[in-house]
């Protein structure tokens, strides 16, 4: 029973995780987070899954213009829902990403239906067995996806100009600005990258569950709870957080039964937070006197 | 007071008497009986839905060509969408009968929107026909007088059906449940819990899941490691379609014998390669001989809905054929009742002594003790072949 609850925690964690990564993004750049986050991840699926099943394009061409979309969207949330406030001093951005998340939702049901879709996939049909644990392909694809991912965001960050002068907008968003450095430009970007981050994620979890309007509502929620129990503002400590948040539902639906599940789940995520208020993998901005 | 109109006065008494006597109108013998039917007509269950409809509109385009009920009524059916919500399920129903006048509601495959819609229902005298919701206690719920009916499975007997089904065909000795974990997944586990203790048969546990959950490996994995020979399956079509993808990521090829919830939605589609492995129940196939009634509703069928051209078309059957039964016993009920006021209506159900249906021929099939016109003879086990719905074989 272990080698499964391992095999589907990883998986599904590895997933939490990627989502998560965005809600880090953002908030480690602006102060803020787009609770349309669980959106970006059906919006990714749900274009994925017009453009290759109904319209039959190869998935080569689906994919990138389906992650195109989302970051247009992480775009569209940014302009529309966090600059107007942030620039007010306010915090309504919270229920403005929330409602425009919502918004989304209700159009993608107009215009895709209620009903949910299969999207195939070959890494998703044919299990590799070994001894009595079976495992898609896919099922490792996830996680190695999730922690290059993040090794990229690592990287990004810390080895190019755009990651300097993001590390520049957060230390010090002033200062930045006085450099000719546009602040604005590089939330959106963050944005952006984080509604394509979850974009990942949908493509990814859709040949392993489905596709349907309301997809990104459950793993929107869980991903949050993983990014604030990893931290927030480390990558590494939410993509880590994900898989144990994965593994710690796997076990307990494995040996307390599925009604614990939920229980088990949100009461460690509770705990955690008690022990540890920033975060288990938190990093604490050193501040010069 | 002048006794000279004004202009404006000239205008608004005309109209106003217009609209008065529209209000005030007698009831005409011509104004239709309107059926009402509260059903998922969109989501993972909208097949179902549209299924169900199309029976009752051959139903009710068999009865009005016959001139209608009541001396020249017309039947007309007026739909709502519940979603699979008990909430909006319970509005609708209420917004049919006081604003739109339905003289019965028929209810969709979703058990926790009928149970909203039963107190509802039997405090305002209104009569409910269940159509698909199988939850035992939708018919059973202790009201006097009731007025629920169906022409449905019964959980209870379909629970004896799946706990024989597996005993026979498969050898089961130790089936393993994997039940929605919702109040049709609880009627499930007492009705499954009771027929295997009266078959002498050991259940390996019982699992439940979400209809939102993304992986059911750990669940299947306590049945597997329990020692199930056999999983017998509750729950609707997507979250059904999970568990049999679950079952082939972990590669465990165990026979899985359904209830027929799968069968309301795109199981096929969402279930993959492994969705024909299942075998599930339902209360009738259109392929094979059928009786004149049967005939009669399949070219119906092909000549009204283009997408129908044979009896693997009808999808789900138990949707169309449950519904098109029923329509029918509510027709001879208002005929034995001679009116569409609530309880005579369901005196009217009582007093029905014969029809020749499409499932079967219904001697007396609603008693003061039995508001369930089917029951475990009528039932028959089937499987996906593609998208269609086939009788197994062999």
């Amino acid at each position: 029973m272990l080698a499964t609850a391992l095999v589907s925690g990883l998986s599904l964690g590895s997933i939490y995780g990627l989502i998560a990564l965005g809600f880090t993004l953002t908030f480690a750049v602006s102060g803020t987070v787009n609770f349309a986050q669980g959106s970006s991840v059906m919006l990714g699926a749900v274009i994925c899954h017009t453009l290759a099943v109904g319209l039959r394009w190869p998935m080569l061409v689906a994919v990138p213009i389906a992650l195109a979309g989302c970051a247009v969207w992480g775009l569209i949330v940014e302009r529309i829902a966090v600059r107007p406030f942030v620039a007010r001093g306010s915090n309504a951005w919270l229920m403005a990403t929330v409602a425009l998340g919502i918004v989304l939702d209700n159009v993608v049901m107009v215009l895709y239906g209620k009903e949910p879709r299969a999207l195939p996939s070959s890494l998703a049909d044919d299990p590799w067995v070994i001894g009595n644990v079976g495992i898609f392909p896919l099922q490792i694809v996830v996680p190695v996806v999730g922690l290059t991912l993040a090794l990229m965001v690592h990287l990004g960050l810390h080895r190019t100009g755009l990651g300097l002068k993001l590390r520049a907008a957060v230390e010090n968003p002033d200062a930045a600005r006085l450099m000719s450095i546009d602040v604005n430009f590089l939330i959106a970007v963050t944005y952006a990258a984080a509604a394509l981050l979850a974009g990942i994620g949908g493509i990814l979890i859709a040949p392993l569950y489905n596709v349907a309007y309301d997809m990104g509502t459950l793993f929107g929620i869980k991903a949050f709870a993983v990014a604030i129990l990893g931290g927030l503002t480390n990558p590494w400590g939410v993509v880590i957080a994900g898989l144990v948040y994965g593994l710690v539902e796997a076990c307990a639906t494995t040996w307390l039964g599925s009604s614990s599940t939920q229980i088990v789940t949100f009461s460690v995520v509770i705990a955690a937070l008690v022990l540890a208020p920033s975060g288990l993998f938190s990093r604490r901005r050193r501040v010069r006197v | 007071m002048s006794a000279i109109l004004t202009r404006r006065q000239a205008l608004v008494l005309p109209a106003g008497i217009a609209v008065g006597s529209l209000i005030g109108r007698p009831v005409f013998a011509a104004e239709p009986v309107k059926i009402g039917l509260v059903a998922a007509l969109s989501g993972a269950s909208a097949k179902s839905g549209e299924g169900i409809s199309r029976g009752l509109a051959i139903a009710i385009d068999e009865i009005n060509a016959k001139g209608g009920v009541l001396g020249g009524r017309m039947l007309e059916l007026v739909r709502r969408d519940d979603e699979s919500n008990p909430a909006k399920g319970q509005t609708a129903a209420r917004e049919l009968i006081d604003k739109e006048g339905c003289v019965i509601l028929f209810g969709g495959i979703d058990s926790p929107v009928s149970l909203a819609i039963v107190p509802l229902v039997n405090s305002v005298k209104v009569p409910f026909m269940g159509v698909w919701a199988a939850a035992t206690n939708i018919t059973r719920n202790g009201a006097n007088p009731n007025f629920v009916f169906r022409v449905s499975a019964v959980d209870v007997l379909v629970d004896r059906a799946l706990i024989k089904y597996a005993t026979t065909k498969f050898g089961a000795k130790k089936p393993g449940l994997m039940l929605v974990n919702n109040g049709w997944g609880e009627s499930n586990l007492a009705g499954l819990t009771a027929a295997a203790e009266a078959a002498g048969v050991k259940l390996a546990g019982a699992e439940k899941f979400d209809d939102k959950d993304a992986d059911m490996t750990p669940q299947l994995q306590r049945l597997r490691e329990a020692g199930a020979d056999t999983i017998i399956l509750v729950g609707n079509a997507a979250p059904g379609a999970q568990v049999i993808k679950s079952l082939q990521k972990s590669a465990w090829t165990v026979p899985v014998v359904s209830h027929w919830g799968i069968s309301g939605g795109r199981f096929p589609e969402l279930a993959g390669s492994w969705a024909g492995k299942v075998h599930f129940i339902q209360t009738y196939s259109f392929f094979g001989p059928q009786n004149e009634v049967g005939k009669r509703v399949l070219a119906a069928l092909m000549a009204k809905y283009p997408d129908i051209k044979g009896p693997g078309d009808v999808t789900p059957p138990v949707g169309v054929a449950n519904a098109y039964d029923a329509m029918q016993l509510t027709a001879l009920a208002i005929a034995k009742a001679g009116s569409t006021e609530g309880a005579k209506m369901r005196e009217g159900f009582l007093a029905i002594e014969n029809y020749q249906g499409l499932i079967k021929n219904y001697a007396k099939p609603f008693t003061d003790d039995n508001h369930d016109a089917l029951n475990e003879n009528d039932y028959v086990m089937v499987r996906y072949n593609g998208d269609q719905i086939e009788p197994v074989t062999g």
